[in-house]
């Protein structure tokens, strides 16, 4: 294998921004403000579409946020004409692929900003119909998003059937529609028991304008609540004296329940112990699937400092991953050893807290001699800092040169000013990581982090999940 | 060497330019918290019931509304110690009329800046002033010391990255005290009692005072460098030897730290005045030596029977300040006479007067005798 200077630091080059793709979302974060994000990211994005194209565009592959997935798919869109008709043809698989995975506000999203910069060519026009030809209720959606929508047909110079076109455009000069939605739509303007049957965002915004109270606005629109928007209304709901909106934490996703279960007060942790711990323990063996119980002796070392507070835009997500982390390697593993920086115990009650002696946590994990080193961190040892550099680079020369314990280290937070996440250690592969379902891929990944596998073995790494990527619409 | 009995130092943390150096308490010292009135809800002191007596401190500055009487907040002047729940309130000065340096902080509290009496009062209260009127003196300067005067300072929140530091600093358990580093310049020391009142007081150290050396480091914005040493590899067999070194690097830093970093502290020419004497806590302000090319504190400092040290903040004298300090106490050391300060520092009086001039200090003088010293050093070609 000739692996040239060149081929290492596009290999860098990548997995530098595979992990800014996966953690940053251009929010706020504990250390850095969304100004100094997004700059930085949108330098990443510039930098790889205009160098490493392919690797670009076969990102969206991956399991990157939706974030960067849209940003992605704008910057590809945009810059169409620099290469040959086949690559584009590749780069529009992935595209239509991707936009389908997205959630439709963020593709709406995606539209509206090819339309503000001004990018209308053919290409982006077939995407945008048969993107909008694939959904599976297109008067819900135009209920629903309907200026996102009226601006997607006006740009793609879409033309409409039926009375999508009316009521887009002029829905004031109808007497009344056939589509029911529309029809709902139309009434919930002068009466109040027809929004009741549109979705909750529209509903929402006519019972401000009815100025109906907000407990009985929930009561009766909870039937339309989408899964998501129980978990984010339950709270609130409750408070209000509504108890019918209550979201089956069983069928949640795991880092949004982790999410979801730091958010409430100590005390209601405490009370809902069983049910909140059941729930994530299912969610957990949900992601970990066939693979659970097949890594062996595993210990984590996981970070509840007080930096993972995160910021008022991620509240606690750094926290939410660990946590999650926590519960998915659980039932990964055949014997489980959680670490926590703070050196609490009671995971179900842990809130940001203290410094973070993360070469101490490691020590400790090292001393339960595991097979399998997981440290979810955002790599600001500071208690001392440095020591868990130090320990690691001594286990690996001295203690452990025969690599015998695989020692990986996942990071939530997005550096801006390294471009990549923060590291601890050159001898240990670091990854992003944004979910916690994504551990097992992204631990994987962080294998072309430790500089062991070069340039061709990551290419082969990203066709085959291209591949699989688009496989499944075919 | 820094080193406060029970206070042990910790490991530092970096933001930029700005290095925090927490201090630990393993236990606070007993009998000594906050003033209720400073927290916005009540202090949960535990009641003993032995008859143990609490006393309360209110820092300098510290702003709250003391009394159902005067409905307007007041700052406190100068730290001051009270029995616990003391009627009325502590000295104090509405903040209405001291608006300029009052911040608001939250709803109904704000920061008055803190050792504010000392630092513009500084040199009125360490040097009257010349009591014989030497001819050279002017009367005002005879009636009235050197007030007023007023020395330049800076707010927390225009040293660059200070408040981000503050922000994102990860507070210790048990920790009861910070060392605040500008580009590795020792801006600062506080230290409270209890790791409560600690907590309760981190965010305001954003609108503590600093002088201009701080502020010019802070907007120089080098960024501080690795001083921690890393562990050798060499010699380690196992886990716990590697464990031992770990150690080993933590006392060598808290070492580090006391003896160099925060050595300048300790100023052991400076001088110390007991301020206020209460249920064995003993308050006082220092004074540094005003020795040129050295770091000068002066602060504040709670110690109690035990010679604990239970509060402490300081402040940082700039150069500048540091030479006017210097000038003055030559002067008093010689009695306020030019003549013989002149002679100590080997220059002309005409020299002295001038830089005495140079130094904010001329209408101390008499405006004939200032006119004649300029008339002789324009003739010797002086300037």
């Amino acid at each position: 294998m000739s692996e040239t200077f060149a081929d290492l630091i596009a290999c860098e080059d990548a997995l530098m921004f595979v992990n800014a793709a996966i953690t940053s979302t251009g929010q706020r974060e504990f250390r850095h403000r969304e100004g100094g994000q997004r700059l930085s990211l949108d330098f990443l994005h510039r930098y790889t579409l205009a160098n490493y194209r392919e690797l670009y565009a076969a990102a969206l592959a991956l399991r990157i946020n939706d974030h960067n997935a849209a940003l992605i798919v704008l910057n590809l869109l945009a810059h169409a004409g620099d290469v040959g008709v086949e690559r584009r043809r590749h780069e529009g698989r992935l595209i239509a692929r991707r936009l389908e995975l997205l959630p439709q506000h963020r593709v709406y999203r995606v539209f509206r900003e090819l339309r503000r910069l001004g990018v209308n060519n053919r290409r982006t026009r077939a995407i945008v119909r048969d993107w909008l030809a694939g959904r599976r209720d297109p008067a819900f959606d135009a209920v629903k998003y309907r200026g996102a929508v009226k601006s997607a047909v006006r740009h793609a110079h879409l033309p409409l059937d039926g009375e999508l076109g009316p009521f887009l455009f002029a829905p004031h000069g109808v007497r009344s529609f056939r589509t029911p939605i529309f029809e709902r739509w139309r009434r919930a303007h002068y009466e109040q028991a027809a929004l009741y049957g549109l979705p909750f965002t529209v509903a929402e915004g006519f019972a401000a304008k009815h100025e109906i109270p907000r407990e009985v606005f929930l009561e009766r629109i909870e039937p339309q609540m989408t899964r998501l928007e129980r978990l984010r209304h339950q709270e609130g709901a409750r408070k209000a004296g509504v108890d019918a909106v209550a979201a089956d934490l069983g069928a949640m996703p795991l880092t949004r329940l982790a999410s979801y279960v730091l958010s409430l007060p100590l005390d209601d942790r405490a009370a809902r112990r069983a049910e909140l711990t059941a729930a994530l323990r299912t969610a957990a063996g949900r992601a970990a699937g066939a693979a659970a119980g097949s890594w062996g002796r595993v210990t984590a070392v996981l970070d509840d400092s007080y930096s993972a507070t995160g910021s008022g835009q991620k509240r606690r997500r750094p926290l939410a991953v660990a946590l999650a982390a926590s519960f998915l390697l659980e039932s990964l593993a055949a014997e489980y050893t959680p670490l926590w920086t703070s050196g609490r115990a009671d995971e179900l009650l842990l809130y940001p807290y203290g410094p973070t002696p993360l070469g101490e946590r490691i020590l400790d994990a090292l001393g339960t001699a595991p097979e399998r080193l997981i440290i979810i961190s955002d790599g600001w040892d500071n208690a001392p800092p440095g020591l868990a550099a130090d320990v690691l680079r001594i286990w690996r020369t001295r203690l452990d040169p025969a690599r015998r314990v695989m020692i990986a280290h996942l990071n939530p937070v997005y550096d801006a000013d390294d471009f990549d996440v923060r590291r601890l250690a050159p001898s240990v592969p670091a990854a992003g990581i944004r979910d916690a379902e994504d551990l097992a891929t992204l631990v994987e990944l962080a294998r072309f982090a430790e500089g062991r596998l070069g340039l061709d073995a990551l290419r082969a790494h990203l066709d085959a999940q291209t591949a699989r990527f688009l496989e499944v619409t075919a | 060497m820094f080193r406060p009995d029970g206070l042990t130092t910790g490991p530092a943390q970096v933001w930029n330019a700005i290095r925090l150096v927490p201090l630990l308490r393993e236990e606070p010292v007993p009998h000594l918290r906050l003033h209720r009135r400073v927290y916005e809800q009540p202090v949960s002191v535990v009641e003993v019931g032995d008859g143990t007596v609490y006393t309360a401190y209110v820092p300098h500055a510290f702003v709250a509304t003391w009394s159902e009487d005067d409905r307007l907040p007041a700052a406190s002047y100068g730290t001051r110690l009270l029995e616990r729940d003391t009627r009325p309130a502590p000295p104090r000065m509405p903040v209405r009329t001291t608006r300029r340096m009052a911040r608001k902080a939250g709803k109904d509290r704000l920061r008055f800046l803190p050792l504010h009496l000392a630092v513009e009062g500084y040199l009125a209260l360490h040097f009257g002033g010349p009591e014989i009127v030497w001819e050279e003196w002017s009367r005002r300067a005879v009636a009235r010391g050197l007030s007023p005067r007023c020395e330049e300072t800076y707010l927390g929140s225009e040293v660059r990255g200070l408040e981000d530091a503050l922000r994102i600093f990860e507070i210790h358990p048990g920790q009861c005290g910070v060392l605040v580093y500008v580009a590795d310049a020792l801006a600062g020391a506080f230290v409270t009692p209890h790791q409560d009142d600690y907590r309760a007081l981190h965010p305001t150290l954003v609108e503590d005072l600093f002088g201009e050396l701080i502020y010019m480091y802070g907007l120089l914005g080098a960024p501080a460098g690795d001083l921690s040493a890393g562990i050798d590899g060499g010699g380690i067999r196992s886990l716990a030897d590697l464990r031992a070194a770990a150690a080993r690097a933590r006392d060598a830093w808290a070492d580090f730290h006391d003896g160099t970093m925060a050595g300048g502290l300790r100023d052991p020419d400076g001088s110390r005045q007991v301020v206020q004497f209460l249920n064995g806590f003993e308050l006082a302000r220092f004074m540094p030596s005003f020795g040129l090319r050295r770091e000068n504190h002066i602060g504040e400092a709670i110690v109690d029977e035990e010679g604990r040290l239970a509060y402490m903040k300081t402040f940082r004298l700039s150069d500048g300040q540091v030479r006017r300090g210097h000038l003055l106490k030559q002067l008093a050391r010689h009695g306020w006479r030019l003549a013989d300060t002149a002679a100590s520092l080997g220059v002309g009086e005409a020299a002295l007067a001038l830089r005495l001039e140079r130094s904010g200090f001329g209408h101390l003088l008499r405006q004939d005798v200032l006119d004649h010293y300029r008339a002789q050093a324009r003739r010797e070609g002086v300037t």
